[in-house]
């Protein structure tokens, strides 16, 4: 319990930091964003508004930056992070609202049937070593060194032409409204095949290679040859002790490399016109919509964060260690 | 754009299989040797120097102007043009030659910065422990657990038109934290080791323990993280220059990526425009990653690849060697004791 308490300290630590580098990053943008917006937007702009990306963006002159900050912190508890440039005059918020599901969707998902089944590869590459698995060893690097982005281009090269099963880009089929009825179901599920493949098969090759490493290391201790010695059958030496055991650095590992893979995973989005955040992210960056930006980074932030806190759950079951103290 | 888990990290909670790097002085030339005849470092130093070579000569020896437009417009590889021509008839092969020096300056840049920020940070607050420790510790968990491709993205596009230096620099400056982690890690289990308490009794200074004690006994691991920061920021370069973030007047494959795919190169079915590109770039990372492992095998043996574990014992039969496991064999002939055993 202890544990867990020091962690969601922690991640609220993050959290405002994050926070705090969010209100920070907009003071740099050179010139005044907030004027050519409203100069673009003559009248159809509210008062209200205004003020908000006044916050935002720390234009208020008559405010010292300690004043801005506290303003800043009163907008966000309100879930207000201003409005969008592209989808004016929609709130940020809303904007975001909208894509969220399909990037914990598609990269949620993904990143979770990536552990696992890169972790139950790598108990097996580790538990026979030597064998002609090792010989797979570099293959898998060679493909955790190819970027994301790139591999969804050939993927969309050969796999999504013309009447093919699979859609190039997009996350459902044109006509259809975002229900879950039989008809946009089974259409999100085919959109998000091939995306999905993508992330699956270059990140993937990571966790097979440290489980393998753990399982490697494990497998020498004494405990592995106590239970050898017992009689014990192969698989039960192999799954219930080394595997057992080699699984909790894995977890770690897990937890501190989310950060890096959401990153590469929002690009996949990128290159199927996927309509999540990443996508979405991308847009803004090329409408110049900082608003947008800000509240993207924000969200990807705490969606790391309480990924985080549940590895460190997850850790905490598979370790009784941590629970006894 | 993962940094594929190096193995040295998760080892080192448990210390143990650390083999500690002895520095005598008359063996060091010896391991050293042994480092480059380990086959995946020597290949990943091979290919390494390659992309380096051409980083260099490059510009010189492409036999195109990356910029010259002509005449033969999306032409597929031929003589000519070895890999083809974009839509505006710009040779592509001269395009990768000339890009190679941006990346390669742009991952040294990030990987230096990155790994003096790291050493700072991760063995000062190793060595020093206490309060000092909890905050840069802190600092670097924050940093770790921030999704620093978006928040690169993000700052790079407030800069307009950022140049290569700039946008090493902020690679460099998001992705330490891995390293300082490794790092304090690794100084936390050897401030109370024998030697450093010796050297503290005699009265060095404290800048001259952590540099002269302390550090050599860190190379691996630093190279390791150097090695590491490097794949990361070629990749975050990339993916910048592919989405359109940085500069796209100077060449780097990002920027051929980014053409490509702002022209509809996968429609009109010009494979050759990004083909060539990202092959260089994940072999670029794959000769990065094998050097990541020879240093890994060379620091930890035991997770190098078994030679032979397949034996046949003296009456025909075979046996899997495993590591920490002797295999007892019963004999095969109703022999009375002793037992056959063989020893791994």
């Amino acid at each position: 319990m202890r544990f867990l308490l020091q962690r969601v300290a922690f991640y609220l630590f993050t959290a405002w930091a994050a926070i705090t580098l969010n209100f920070f990053i907009p003071r740099l943008v050179p010139g005044d964003p907030v004027q050519s917006l409203i100069s673009r937007n003559q009248g159809r702009i509210s008062a209200d508004a205004i003020e908000s990306l006044r916050v935002l963006f720390g234009l208020d002159e008559n405010e010292n930056v300690w004043e801005q900050y506290l303003d800043y912190w009163r907008q966000l508890i309100h879930g207000d992070l201003g409005l969008s440039f592209t989808f004016f005059p929609a709130p940020v918020s809303t904007v975001i609202g909208d894509s969220l599901p399909w990037t914990v969707g598609l990269v949620g998902i993904t990143t979770i049937i990536s552990f696992l089944l890169g972790t139950a590869l790598g108990v097996g590459a580790g538990w026979r070593r030597g064998s002609w698995v090792d010989g797979l060893l570099p293959a898998t690097t060679f493909l955790s060194s190819i970027p994301y982005f790139w591999l969804g281009l050939v993927a969309i090269a050969l796999f999504a032409g013309p009447g093919s099963f699979f859609p190039s880009s997009g996350g459902y089929e044109p006509g259809l409204v975002p229900a879950f009825d039989q008809y946009f179901i089974p259409s999100a599920i085919q959109h998000s095949i091939l995306p999905a493949a993508t992330i699956l098969v270059s990140s993937m090759s990571g966790w097979i290679l440290s489980m393998r490493n753990m399982m490697v290391t494990v497998s020498s201790e004494d405990y592995i040859t106590v239970a050898h010695a017992k009689g014990l059958s192969e698989r039960r030496v192999a799954l219930s002790y080394a595997a057992r055991n080699a699984l909790l650095p894995n977890v770690s590992g897990f937890a501190l490399s989310l950060g890096f893979i959401v990153g590469g995973t929002l690009l996949v989005e990128i290159v199927f016109s996927y309509p999540g955040l990443g996508y979405q992210l991308f847009q803004a960056v090329g409408a110049k919509d900082y608003p947008l930006m800000q509240g993207i980074f924000l969200i990807i932030t705490i969606s790391v964060l309480v990924a985080n806190l549940l590895a460190d759950v997850a850790y905490l079951l598979l370790d009784p260690r941590t629970r006894k103290s | 754009m993962t940094i594929s888990p190096s193995s040295i990290e998760q080892v080192i909670p448990g210390q143990g299989a650390m083999a500690q790097p002895s520095a005598a002085p008359g063996r060091a030339k010896r391991r050293r040797f042994r480092f480059i005849a380990n086959a995946k470092a020597a290949t990943g130093l091979v290919i390494l120097g390659v992309y380096c070579l051409f980083a260099v000569i490059g510009p010189w020896v492409a036999p195109h102007n990356p910029d010259a437009r002509s005449g033969d417009v999306l032409q597929p590889p031929s003589t000519a043009h070895w890999f083809g021509t974009t839509h505006l008839g710009q040779d592509i092969f001269s395009q990768i030659l000339v890009g190679a020096r941006s990346v390669m300056v742009v991952g040294l840049i990030a990987g230096v910065l990155a790994t003096i920020l790291s050493i700072l940070i991760g063995v000062t607050a190793g060595y020093l422990g206490g309060a000092a420790d909890e905050g840069l510790s802190a600092m670097s968990n924050v940093f770790l657990v921030i999704p620093a491709l978006p928040l690169i993205i993000i700052v790079t596009s407030i800069v307009e038109q950022a140049s290569d230096t700039l946008v090493a620099l902020i690679i460099g400056c998001t992705s330490w934290a891995w390293g300082a982690r490794v790092l304090r890690a690794q100084t936390l289990s050897l401030r109370r080791r024998d030697y450093v308490e010796a050297a503290r009794a005699t009265g060095e200074r404290t800048w001259r323990i952590i540099l002269f004690e302390i550090l050599p006994n860190l190379t691996a691991i630093i190279a390791s993280g150097f090695v590491g920061t490097v794949i990361f920021a070629v990749m975050s370069e990339i993916t910048l220059a592919f989405i359109g973030i940085s500069s796209v007047s100077s060449w780097n494959w990002g920027t051929i990526l980014f053409w490509a795919q702002g022209q509809q190169a996968l429609a009109q079915g010009a494979w050759w425009w990004f083909v060539p590109a990202g092959l260089a770039i994940a072999l670029l990372g794959t000769a990065l990653a094998l050097i990541n492992f020879g240093i890994d095998e060379f620091v930890s043996p035991r997770l190098r690849s078994a030679g032979k574990t397949r034996i046949r014992t003296a009456d025909g039969r075979t046996v899997r060697m495993r590591v920490g496991f002797t295999p007892v064999l019963a004999p095969s002939r109703p022999v009375p004791a002793p037992r056959e055993e063989v020893a791994p």
